[in-house]
């Protein structure tokens, strides 16, 4: 039988490099990386939440009230990009750092040094884009999807901004070839694909699908670079191109980027629900099966973006119905974790807080994103508040909260302490009503018709506007308390030590390692046990 | 570091490495110098760009001159390699995207754009009123005539020619391999040199052909979405092949130095991976921008 001798400190298993800029700089280890890329999205959470700040802190009243417009829409434009590719991804594309290895049973990620490439890409390309605020002319102010005409008469930042996104690119591609190769090459003998946690499998297509999807933005972007300093016609009808031709290709990467934002978070809920419903997941091929194909949806849906710039209505139609349809396999989903919930012995710590607040609150963002789907309400509801409801509450009530769920969940793992539990439960009571205070009534302002994108409004919007900015701050001011939660359990270490299992009846390979994980973390392959994992066995 | 006991199914985790520090480095230099030069910036722009490109060719020396040692010591064993295999693979899968991107523009301009700037369906207003008179052809420049009057390559000359060869290289290749596995280090050589000569030719036709359209043909970067969509994918195109051709040197290098074993050759099959690939992106693009 195989054994795995990591090779590199084989007298000494749990022996770290000694230095600091060894340790941190030149890892190759996959979860002193994992922690980098936490520790570099919980930073620019921040960033990007303060920029949100700005932004509702000048909606609080009608009229200009702080900044400039034209830096208003550098916020707008330079949250949503700090947002998603800065925090969003990088959280877990940090949590598959750290966690698939361990769940497949591996001693480290299939190529190490490259996935340290792809991590230290990162805070140098948003150096590049965070430059361009203190730049002449500002930062980019033409929205994240960066649509031409408009992108490209920006001033100094279009070409930092693009080359800025040439690097996130590059590094998604990186990272997610690193993740593909690790879960199809790492697993442990016994480990077969429909044994692994769901998290690893919508891990798995996620990778997939950025590969899929990221060289098509770096495309994207670097005709706009052409049609701006090299006199391509792209995107000019002068010159035969078509400005609505970006907004085709750019959401054809959009739009399975929603979902490389939602998948893994997916998984996560599906590996903690189980956890503390104390039953196996419910109909675990299901979630696989679901994954897939909204995964391969996620490819034909991308025009529901565009049902207001002009579409033959054949195509209208054809993407109205593909976008309904994604509503089937997550509804599955949706309907999988109820029946795990169903009868269980439920506890409700932080993690399962969250994860059931992801539940609720993502399938309200998923119902107002079917009523976006159908075209002539769309042409109502489209660049309104409606839409920004929509998407935050996919993204934040979304994904945010399952990474949120996912760091209470697999913090003891990672520290050997257990966090401060309630704290984490002010945590999630205190976000989870102020986040429907910031987000619930922009549903009314959209639908009464509040442009999205825009500093000043009419004063007929100014009262959902005041719950909104106030739920804003407090949603804000509380996420400090998150940071103090994570610190408090990493540095302060003052919380009851961890044991290896760390919750009542949590099962995966994860568990059998000791906490805090050891440095490599299976140097020998764990036997797989059935029973060991969180679906049960699949094969009754 | 990497003192292994080379035993066959021990895992190799690599020892802590500068090069990727490095190499983000480089790329933040060479990116942010590029982009301060299309600023029109001079100085710093040029400073950064160089050294930052000069730095990205020492990593990849660097890098890949870590990971061919190791691997001469015998470190990877056969799950290092399928990594490596799976790497390649996707990255190849990455590119063929890239160029969809590009692919996808051509045809969403002539089946769509161009007929509506034409006037055809929802497009006849607009026509109209905004680019009366204009047809919707294949070549255009569009409505504006942007960059003036052009012609355009003929298939069936260099184009052809270039086919042919890349197709041959492909061939070449193969019998590269072929004389790897059963060990005839002459034949290797021989055929990698062959391939590397097509590869060679072939970027002397294309540059020939560029300077030929530029100087006579009046087609440019900046002829309209013909132009755009002619120099943006040959020129990635031939791009890759640069890229490629310079890959083969070095496996022809490493073939010559024996790296090499009958069994164990990943980096050479990944290098004619690579080739198959830009071959196969010129008949797609030999069929859709020369032919059609
Ligand atoms: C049932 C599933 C979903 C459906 C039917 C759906 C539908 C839609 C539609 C039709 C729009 C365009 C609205 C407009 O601009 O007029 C939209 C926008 C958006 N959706 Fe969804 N969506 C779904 C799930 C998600 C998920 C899971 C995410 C992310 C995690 C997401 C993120 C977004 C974002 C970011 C936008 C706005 C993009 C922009 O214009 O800036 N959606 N959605
Ligand atoms: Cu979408």
């Amino acid at each position: 039988m195989a054994t795995y001798a990591t090779t590199d400190h084989h007298e000494d298993h749990d022996h770290k490099p000694s230095g600091f800029f060894e340790r941190w700089f030149m890892s190759t280890n996959h979860k002193d990386i994992g922690t980098l890329y936490l520790v570099f999205s919980l930073i620019m959470f921040f960033i990007g939440g303060a920029m949100a700040l700005v932004i509702r802190a000048e909606l609080f009243q009608p009229g200009l009230q702080l900044v400039e417009p034209d830096f208003f829409n550098s916020m707008t434009t330079v949250h949503a990009l700090v947002m998603i590719f800065g925090a969003v991804m990088p959280a877990f594309v940090g949590l598959a750092n750290w966690m698939i290895p361990m769940m497949v049973g591996a001693p480290d990620m299939a190529l190490p040094r490259m996935n340290n490439w792809s991590f230290w890409i990162m805070p140098f390309a948003f150096a590049l884009l965070l430059s361009t605020l203190f730049m002449e002319g500002g930062a980019p102010a033409g929205g994240w999807t960066l649509y031409p005409p408009l992108s490209i008469q920006g001033g100094n930042n279009v070409a930092f901004v693009i080359f800025a996104v040439h690097m996130m690119g590059i590094s998604s591609i990186m990272g997610a070839i690193n993740i593909i190769a690790t879960i199809l090459n790492m697993r442990a003998p016994g480990m077969d694909l429909l044994k692994m946690p769901v998290f690893v499998w919508t891990w798995l297509i996620t990778a997939f699908l950025l590969i899929a999807v990221m060289p098509v933005l770096a495309g994207a972007v670097t005709m706009l670079l052409t049609d701006k300093f090299f006199g391509t016609s792209f995107f000019s009808a002068a010159g035969g191109g078509d400005p609505v031709m970006f907004q085709h290709i750019f959401w054809f990467f959009g739009h399975p980027e929603v979902y490389i934002m939602i998948l893994p978070a997916f998984g996560i809920v599906s590996e903690i629900i189980p956890t503390f419903s104390r039953k196996p997941l419910f109909g675990y091929q299901a979630m696989v099966y679901a994954t897939a194909s909204i995964a391969f949806l996620s490819f034909i849906v991308w025009a529901h973006h565009m049902f207001t710039v002009g579409m033959p209505l054949g195509g209208q139609l054809f993407f109205m119905y593909a976008t309904m349809l994604i509503a089937v396999p997550t509804g599955v989903k949706v309907f999988n974790w109820v029946a795990t919930m169903w009868r269980g012995s439920m506890t409700f710590e932080t993690p399962m807080l969250f994860a059931v607040g992801f539940v609720i609150l993502f399938t309200i963002g998923g119902f107002s994103g079917l009523m976006l789907a159908i075209v002539p309400a769309d042409f109502q509801y489209h660049d309104t508040y409606f839409v920004v409801a929509h998407f935050h509450y996919v993204l934040v009530t979304g994904a945010i909260f399952s990474i949120m769920a996912a760091v209470y969940y697999w913090l003891p793992k990672w520290t050997g302490r257990m966090y401060n539990e309630t704290l984490g439960k002010w945590h999630f009571w205190l976000s989870t009503i102020t986040v429907n205070i910031l987000f619930f009534p922009q549903h009314f302002l959209g639908l009464a018709g509040m442009p999205r994108r825009i500093p000043d409004y009419n004063p007929a919007f100014a009262d959902f506007n005041v719950i909104s900015s106030v739920g804003g701050f407090a949603f804000g001011i509380t996420q400090l308390l998150f940071a103090w939660i994570v610190i408090d359990c990493c540095l302060r270490k003052r919380g009851a030590k961890a044991t290896s299992g760390v919750w009542e009846s949590a099962k995966g390979l994860e568990w059998t390692l000791a906490s805090p994980a050891p440095y490599h973390s299976f140097t020998t392959p764990p036997k797989i046990d059935d029973r060991m994992l969180a679906h049960g066995d699949v094969s009754h | 570091m990497g003192q292994a006991t080379a035993s066959s199914n021990a895992y190799y985790v690599p020892h802590a490495s500068v090069w990727p520090i490095v190499g983000s480095v480089a790329l933040f230099l060479l990116m942010s110098g590029a982009a301060t030069l299309l600023n029109g910036g001079s100085g710093m722009g040029l400073l950064k760009f160089w050294l930052g490109f000069a730095i990205l060719i020492f990593m990849f020396f660097g890098w890949f001159g870590a990971v061919i040692k190791e691997s001469l010591q015998g470190l990877y064993n056969s799950q290092v390699d399928v990594s490596f295999r799976m790497g390649m693979v996707w990255f190849i899968f990455s590119e063929v995207m890239f160029f969809a991107a590009f692919f996808g523009a051509l045809y969403y301009a002539r089946i769509f754009s161009i007929p509506w700037l034409g006037g055809e369906g929802d497009g006849f207003a607009t026509n109209q009123l905004l680019h009366q008179g204009y047809e919707a052809a294949w070549p255009t420049n569009g409505p504006d005539n942007v960059g003036g009057f052009f012609e355009t390559i003929p298939a069936w000359g260099i184009p052809l020619l270039n086919t042919l060869l890349l197709l041959t290289s492909g061939l070449t290749i193969t019998l590269a391999h072929w004389a790897l596995k059963v060990g005839q280090r002459g034949a290797l050589i021989f055929w990698m040199s062959a391939t590397i000569v097509l590869g060679i030719i072939f970027l002397y036709w294309q540059a020939y052909e560029y300077v030929h359209a530029y100087q006579d043909l009046g087609l440019t970067l900046g002829s309209g979405i013909y132009g755009s969509t002619f120099f943006m994918l040959t020129g990635f195109h031939g791009l890759h092949v640069t890229l490629g051709t310079i890959m083969l040197i070095v496996i022809l290098f490493r073939c010559m130095a024996g790296h090499f074993t009958k069994e164990n050759h990943f980096a050479f099959e990944a290098v004619a991976w690579y080739w198959h690939f830009v071959d196969v992106v010129w008949l797609g693009l030999f069929v859709f921008v020369y032919v059609l």
